[in-house]
């Protein structure tokens, strides 16, 4: 399959590990990437919290220039999935606020593409059975978390994500892989996203909920799908606290064998390579 | 006269605030709640109430991660997600100074460097919060491993067509 692809921002910068992975990842399950052209920010929580129209159009200046293509959109990043998702609920529901937007762009919006998450892309496009024949080193004795967290899944009415209380796609997936996913309670709750830098001490102790809560479950890793919750949980829990966390497409790429597949874990702020080397998966 | 309660429900668009029957359910599972100065429920009584500027200064409307647990669990589809949003939008529109003033602070810092470079450039963006703010200290642990490690860039990214960027922002300008 083809799709448009919005890498967004973090992506770039602090997410390098979650597009290099998800391309290498994409390429070898025959997902064909077009990035948007000349994309811009999706405005993320700051748009969203300070003016309304803002928020819309910034996001509808990269659902318009993905339209041209005509596929549906890719878009790994949760926050900016998010956005997306949440833009386009707005212009599809409110014809006013479209023609203002419309006017703002100075282009149409037809609505006509889907935004998609890699997850529910690799679940539900490509499938659990054909991943599983595509791993050449089963992820034996990884025990991650499946963490979700908010903004993939929420609100649902616009996400429109497969058991938004407790989801299991990704789970799913790494089963596929070989890992011992573990269950836990802790799937969709908030890591304090936006708040990171400036109310850092809250963000700590909701990153250390998560963490004792992943011990608890018996994991030894922790898997996420979004940028804002991997540095959340990489930086802000206590030092005694912290456990390895990995996109879910590094695992998958690792599992694959696929090239550069180990590059991306030298990156990490904690380091994830003890682990995989003690469990011989590196 | 329009009160408080009319202008919130008119800009929030949807479910008007009077379907809330004060289950707290939106409360209990917020996880901002145990460091907001109000819970979620009882703003939207104080709204009721009209007591605008005790819910606009407030540190509740900032603390908000917009983690949309809310409206995902209210049984009667009140969007508080979205009334938080309306209440920081219209605190920032009448000039009511942010209690939790650095989170503002860091999304004014976001959308700068937006508009300076189309695409969000983390360093730029983070050095312009810096100043912003006075928090100085922050982070400065952290941040020589982002660099060693390739995380933080120098070269700010670009959207090529940046004035259809920054048009954008003049024309949503309240």
């Amino acid at each position: 399959m083809k799709v448009s692809y919005y890498p967004g921002c973090s992506l770039h910068g602090m997410g390098k590990e979650y597009d290099e992975s998800m391309k290498a990842v994409s390429q070898a399950l025959n997902i064909e990437l077009k990035e948007i052209d000349d994309w811009s920010c999706c405005g993320a929580s700051a748009a969203h919290n300070t003016n309304f129209e803002l928020s819309v159009a910034l996001p509808a200046r990269n659902l318009i220039a993905a339209e041209k293509d005509a596929m549906d959109v890719m878009v790994p990043c949760a926050a900016c999935f998010n956005r997306f998702k949440t833009a386009e609920h707005n212009l599809k529901s409110n014809k006013d606020l479209k023609a203002r937007i419309e006017g703002v762009l100075g282009a149409k919006y037809q609505g006509g593409i889907s935004i998609r998450n890699p997850i529910d892309v690799i679940y539900n496009e490509i499938g659990l059975e054909a991943l599983a024949a595509k791993v050449v080193k089963p992820m034996t004795g990884l025990k991650p978390v499946s963490y979700y967290g908010c903004l993939l899944l929420r609100p649902p009415e616009v996400c429109q994500f497969e058991n938004y209380e407790n989801p299991f796609m990704l789970d799913k997936i790494m089963s596929a892989i070989g890992a011992d996913v573990k269950n836990w309670s802790y799937k969709t709750d908030c890591c304090g996203g936006s708040l990171s830098v400036s109310k850092t001490p809250i963000v700590t102790q909701l990153c250390d909920k998560l963490m004792k809560a992943a011990r608890e479950a018996d994991a030894n890793c922790v898997a996420v799908a979004c940028p804002m919750c991997m540095a959340n949980l990489e930086m802000r829990p206590s030092r005694n606290m912290k456990m390895p966390v990995f996109y879910f497409t590094e695992l998958i790429s690792l599992a694959m064998g696929l090239p550069g597949s180990k590059d991306t874990f030298k990156s990490h702020l904690i380091d994830p390579q003890p682990l995989l080397n003690q469990l011989r998966l590196i | 006269m329009e009160t408080f309660l009319d202008e919130v429900n008119k800009r929030i668009n949807g479910v008007p605030l009077q379907a809330c029957y004060h289950c707290r359910k939106c409360t209990a599972g917020c996880p901002g709640a145990p460091y907001m100065e109000y819970n979620p429920n009882k703003v939207i009584k104080m709204i009721q109430n009209g007591q605008k500027d005790k819910v606009l200064s407030s540190s509740t409307i900032w603390l908000c991660m917009s983690c949309e647990t809310c409206i995902t669990r209210c049984p009667n589809n009140v969007d508080i997600a979205r009334m938080m949003d309306v209440l920081r939008q219209m605190a920032i529109e009448e000039g009511v100074a942010a209690k939790e003033a650095n989170v503002l602070k860091f999304h004014e810092a976001f959308l700068s460097s937006i508009k300076f470079g189309g695409r969000v450039h983390e360093m730029l963006m983070t050095v312009h919060y810096k100043l912003k703010s006075g928090d100085l200290f922050g982070d400065v642990d952290i941040a020589p491993s982002l660099f060693l490690k390739g995380k933080l860039s120098f070269l700010p990214p670009r959207t090529k067509d940046l004035k259809s960027v920054k048009s954008i922002f003049e024309k949503t300008q309240n």
